[in-house]
């Protein structure tokens, strides 16, 4: 007689995209001590893969890369069992009064990131691309459908007219208020913060204060290059952005101005970054990863020496953290999907991939870290996860 | 052009054999090459997205030979006796 396999109970994952396939670090007890589990679609390059809050269960990853065109693949079954969307993300036809002589319209490239829905709609998620698209899920990423609202807005052309980055113009950091299904916010390199109080029929820019320094205005009402935008996880009025021109905090229940706060930061290390990560308990407190941004932007560990930077007040201070991390000649990158912490209100753990395929872990807040993984292909995006 | 649609094997790459359950060989039928990717992503769903855009463009990483010549135009007819190879490009790293 056989014994019916028992459920095991979940534990705590870092989700990790790479260049090269996704991996499950499925955690010990720490943070810090996993077993790596993988590779899963070995070969293609996984930027986005995040687990359904709502449903845990249910996984979506982007997949991409390679020869083959890009496409989504869904899990619901945490992880065991994969398939693949039977319609992933693709713009149509311009409608025919937006159809101009000779235009090619719009291909997706790349699925880039992907944010579950508000938890008053279950199976709802979202999904931004290069070039520069919102795409909307209704069945836990199985189909996917443009939001016209963003996609085919009268302003489009104008707000995205800037030059792209090297890996093309994304569209990221998609929000949606947790207090309302209707308010989303979306983020555009390059081309700046935009907001919808509708469920995305309409949109504006909101980038008042954010420095552009590339562009022919110093502040726009749109062009800018937010890198990572977050609703900070523990209080929704506030969001956090890494810009290409320095560290924003946004108080919505004020107004509609960012303030620049990474001023404060050590003028050897400056304030440019990717990622941005909030305290999952702690509306004050706030992580980036600085990089190098002086002159031709290397993109690198400032002087090869990395570290995050921790704000405990909502940005007036900053304090460095580097205990167990590289001391020198670690020239990694961390990308923006790359930062994240844990699920813990008091004391989370800290997670970020670098380009050189390692997981550096942050224990207590980012007091102590220690390396989770290493050996992997070059990281796109890491995610929290319970499996 | 053909008027009626021709029966061949196709020749796919690995890159194709995800979709293909690990065939190098697979029969389609078309009236043209965009017609014999459409039966074959009849055969195995999504295998034509990730090879041709919504705009109709073959991918920049897909090779697709006809009788031996690298062709991008879709609409080349095929014959009874045509040879169809979609590969992938040598390219990345």
């Amino acid at each position: 007689m056989t014994s019916r396999p028992q459920p095991r109970e979940p534990r705590f994952c870092w989700l990790v995209g790479t260049a090269k396939g996704a991996f499950v670090l499925r955690t010990r007890g720490q943070r810090s001590q996993v077993d790596v589990e993988g590779p899963i679609e070995l070969g293609a390059g996984i930027s986005d893969f995040v687990q359904d809050y709502r449903d845990r269960a249910r996984l979506v990853m982007t997949v991409g890369g390679g020869h083959l065109g890009p496409t989504v693949r869904c899990s619901g079954d945490g992880g065991r069992t994969w398939r693949e969307s039977k319609l992933p993300p693709q713009f149509g036809l311009p409608p025919k009064g937006q159809r101009r002589r000779g235009a090619q319209g719009k291909a997706v490239r790349r699925n880039f990131w992907l944010t579950p829905g508000h938890a008053s709609e279950p199976g709802v998620w979202y999904l931004g691309t290069v070039p520069m698209g919102l795409f909307r899920s209704e069945d836990h990423g199985d189909t996917w459908r443009g939001v016209d609202g963003f996609n085919l807005h009268s302003k489009y052309r104008r707000w995205f007219s800037f030059e792209e980055p090297p890996d093309g113009p994304f569209l990221h950091s998609i929000l949606v208020d947790p207090r309302d299904p209707k308010r989303l916010q979306l983020s555009a390199s390059v081309g700046g913060t935009f907001e919808s109080h509708d469920a995305g029929l309409s949109w504006r820019p909101l980038n008042a204060g954010v420095e552009s320094d590339f562009g022919p205005e110093r502040f726009a009402e749109f062009g800018q290059d937010p890198h990572c935008v977050i609703q900070h996880p523990a209080d929704p009025d506030l969001f956090f952005q890494q810009n290409h021109c320095g560290i924003y905090r946004l108080d919505r229940s004020k107004g509609e101005d960012w303030a620049r706060i990474g001023r404060g930061m050590p003028e050897a290390i400056g304030d440019i970054g990717f990622g941005i990560a909030g305290h999952p308990g702690d509306r004050d407190t706030v992580w980036v990863f600085p990089m190098d941004g002086t002159r031709i932007w290397p993109r690198t560990s400032p002087g090869g020496k990395p570290a995050l930077y921790r704000t405990r007040d909502g940005g007036q201070r900053w304090e460095r953290l580097d205990a167990g991390l590289p001391v020198e000649n670690a020239w990694f990158t961390v990308l923006r999907q790359a930062l994240c912490t844990d699920f813990e209100l008091r004391d989370p753990a800290l997670a970020f991939g670098t380009t050189g395929g390692e997981v550096w872990v942050g224990l207590e807040g980012g007091e102590r870290f220690e390396c989770a993984a290493a050996h992997l292909p070059k990281i796109l995006s890491v995610r929290p996860a319970l499996l | 052009m053909s008027s009626s649609p021709v029966s061949l094997v196709v020749q796919v790459g690995s890159i194709l054999h995800g979709y293909t359950g690990g065939s190098a060989q697979v029969p389609a039928r078309g009236c043209t090459l965009d017609g014999l990717l459409r039966d074959l992503d009849r055969q195995h769903p999504g295998l034509r997205f990730r090879l041709v855009d919504e705009l109709g463009r073959l991918r920049p990483h897909i090779n697709v030979f006809l009788d031996g010549e690298r062709v991008r135009d879709l609409d080349r007819p095929l014959v009874a006796s045509s040879r169809v190879a979609i590969l992938g490009a040598l390219s990345g790293g």
